[in-house]
């Protein structure tokens, strides 16, 4: 088990010596957000901006005004609430070269609570254009994904968790950026997850499978540009998706799903997420329980689904 | 006269003709910046458009985005574009937005106009040049109003903390906002003990003197360890004798009377 923004951290430290273009901004998280191994290999290259996340995303910019490529580094709630506007007029309608790797993600932040929880980061970093969005979902897809980032010239939003996750993909697995990732095959219904989402939808396909119901099971790390081709796909074969995610159910991985297909294949697209609520403290799986983003409500939900339009 | 000044009066002229063909847009902190941008880029500043995207040229960013006809008129005059584009300013289709666009216009180095981004972004240009260990100076304009912005104090502490004695910001002191004056709608004074207590060499010149500008220009490169803030204390609508000092000239453009009598005023003063 090993957290996303964990992963992201030692893979910086390898980007960091291949490339030297590369800087790394904090605003005093740097032991949370794990740029702190960056900053001990690399100290020329590491700018604290302290408790300033304004001046954190404009000072990224700035630096990617010179042929840097800046990753910028704070909790998603700051970064993309506290500097929204920096990123849109600095950032992202410039169309520079900052990949803003935002961690501490979704509830599973867990006891510090509610204001700490972005539950709505995606909603927010997809309405600007120029932005592109990953979510990547265990350690192997975000060491590829951040260096898949560091590649892309212009805006990236990089969405990073606290919580350690489980092994989705092995060594072998190459992360394309634009495309899902058709984890499990099946007929019946397409259980489209990302993030640390994924192990559960997995798991709830098992119990599906056990009933007789054949789930199809889909990982879609980049959230923008979304997968169109494996989405319509989906739709076409298993006529029903369920969407799950770490986030709020207004803007986020379910409503791209469903933008989607609402203009390309319409079809019953059901959505488990945040549902329009802040979260609380408490442990990060107790949270989860509390607001239905468990194996049980996932396998009881796709059942459901089935079932009912047969 | 002296060719700074024929220049600047030239650079005034160019802005009324465009916002008056626009018909919108902000003369007054626009004229109030004239002498400070004609100095920079035709004496100042390593920079050339014929190569302008040398990684060694000095930078100037306009922080106070609104200001952009200024900043259009000085880089037509250098060179970047056309003269003859300045009258399509804020049109559909024209590369000259509203406000200064990185990606359309040559000569912008960042996109600006919601305040204080300039500034911080700046502060980031001046960290780049240092990682790099290159000699070249960002030099970065603010409006006084444009200080109330927190995000100005953040770019502030940071550039000093990093002693980035690469940047100069130069604040276009001309005391009135859209609302009033400053004193009226947010004081932003004192603002010598503000910048010093931030940790800035502050100098403090009357922005419309070019023996002025140039001495505080070539003393901000004297100082080793620090960023330099050139209070510069101007008139908003300067050279435009019914313009001058009036809050209502800051955003709107002039009638057809108006530059008429604008540009013949400007003219004088060239004869």
């Amino acid at each position: 088990m090993i957290a996303t923004r964990e992963s992201y951290g030692n893979i910086l430290i390898e980007l960091g010596k291949e490339n030297k273009d590369i800087v790394v901004l904090d605003a005093d998280l740097s032991k949370s957000t794990k740029t702190a191994g960056f900053a001990k290999h690399f100290p020329k290259r590491f700018i604290n901006a302290g408790i300033a996340e304004q001046n954190l995303m404009g000072m990224a910019a700035g630096l990617a005004t010179t042929g840097k490529i800046s990753f910028a580094s704070t909790f998603a709630v700051f970064a993309t609430g506290r500097a929204f506007e920096i990123i849109r007029n600095s950032i992202c309608y410039p169309k520079l070269n900052v990949k803003i790797a935002a961690t501490h993600a979704g509830i599973t932040v867990g006891e510090d609570g509610g204001s700490h929880q972005s539950i709505e980061d995606i909603a927010i970093m997809r309405s600007l254009p120029n932005m592109k969005i990953i979510v990547p979902a265990d350690d192997v897809e975000t060491r590829q994904a951040v260096r898949a980032a560091a590649h892309i010239d212009g805006p990236v939003y990089l969405r990073l968790g606290r919580l350690g996750v489980p092994s989705i993909f092995d060594e072998n697995h190459t992360f394309t950026f634009g495309k899902g990732n058709v984890l499990k095959d099946g007929k019946d219904i397409t259980i489209i997850g990302m993030g640390l989402m994924i192990s559960k939808c997995l798991k709830a396909a098992e119990l599906l499978k056990q009933e007789g119901i054949s789930a199809r099971v889909i990982n879609i790390s980049t959230i923008k540009p979304i997968d169109e081709e494996l989405i319509i796909q989906a739709a076409k074969e298993t006529k029903r998706i369920l969407t799950v995610e770490e986030h709020s159910v207004i803007g986020g991985l379910g409503s791209a799903v469903c933008d989607v297909l609402s203009t390309h294949y319409p079809v019953q697209v059901v959505k488990i997420g945040m549902n329009d609520t802040f979260g609380e403290s408490g442990k990060p799986e107790e949270l989860l329980t509390k607001y239905g983003l468990t194996v049980e409500n996932i396998y009881h939900t796709a059942q459901k689904t089935v079932n009912s339009r047969k | 006269m002296e060719p700074m000044k024929i220049y600047a009066n030239q650079l005034r002229i160019h802005i009324i003709n465009m916002l008056a063909a626009a018909g919108s847009g902000h003369p007054g902190g626009a004229l109030s910046a004239a002498d400070l941008l004609i100095y920079l880029y035709f004496k100042e500043m390593k920079i050339d458009s014929e190569d302008k995207d040398n990684p060694d040229r000095d930078r100037f960013i306009l922080s106070k985005g609104h200001a952009a006809p200024v900043l259009y008129g000085t880089l037509a005059m250098k060179g970047f574009f056309n003269t003859s584009e300045l009258t399509n300013l804020r049109k559909l289709g024209s590369f000259l937005q509203g406000h200064p666009d990185m990606l359309k216009v040559p000569g912008v180095e960042m996109s600006t106009g919601s305040l204080g981004q300039g500034f911080s972004a700046s502060v980031g240009v001046a960290l780049g040049g240092k990682i790099d260990e290159k000699s070249y100076r960002i030099y970065t304009l603010l409006g006084d109003g444009e200080l109330q912005e927190g995000i100005v104090w953040e770019a502030a502490m940071a550039a000093s903390h990093y002693k980035l004695d690469n940047l100069v910001a130069i604040i276009d002191h001309n005391g009135l906002q859209i609302d009033g004056t400053n004193d009226e709608v947010m004081k932003v004074n004192p603002l010598k003990e503000k910048w010093e207590s931030f940790g800035w060499n502050v100098i403090e010149i009357d922005g419309h003197c070019f023996t002025d500008i140039e001495k505080s220009f070539k003393q901000a490169k004297e100082v080793k360890g620090k960023p330099t803030a050139i209070i510069a204390k101007t008139s908003k609508g300067k050279g435009v004798s019914f313009m001058e000092n009036q809050v209502g000239w800051h955003g709107v453009a002039p009638s057809e009377a108006e530059r008429a009598k604008a540009i013949e005023e400007l003219e004088q003063n060239i004869r």
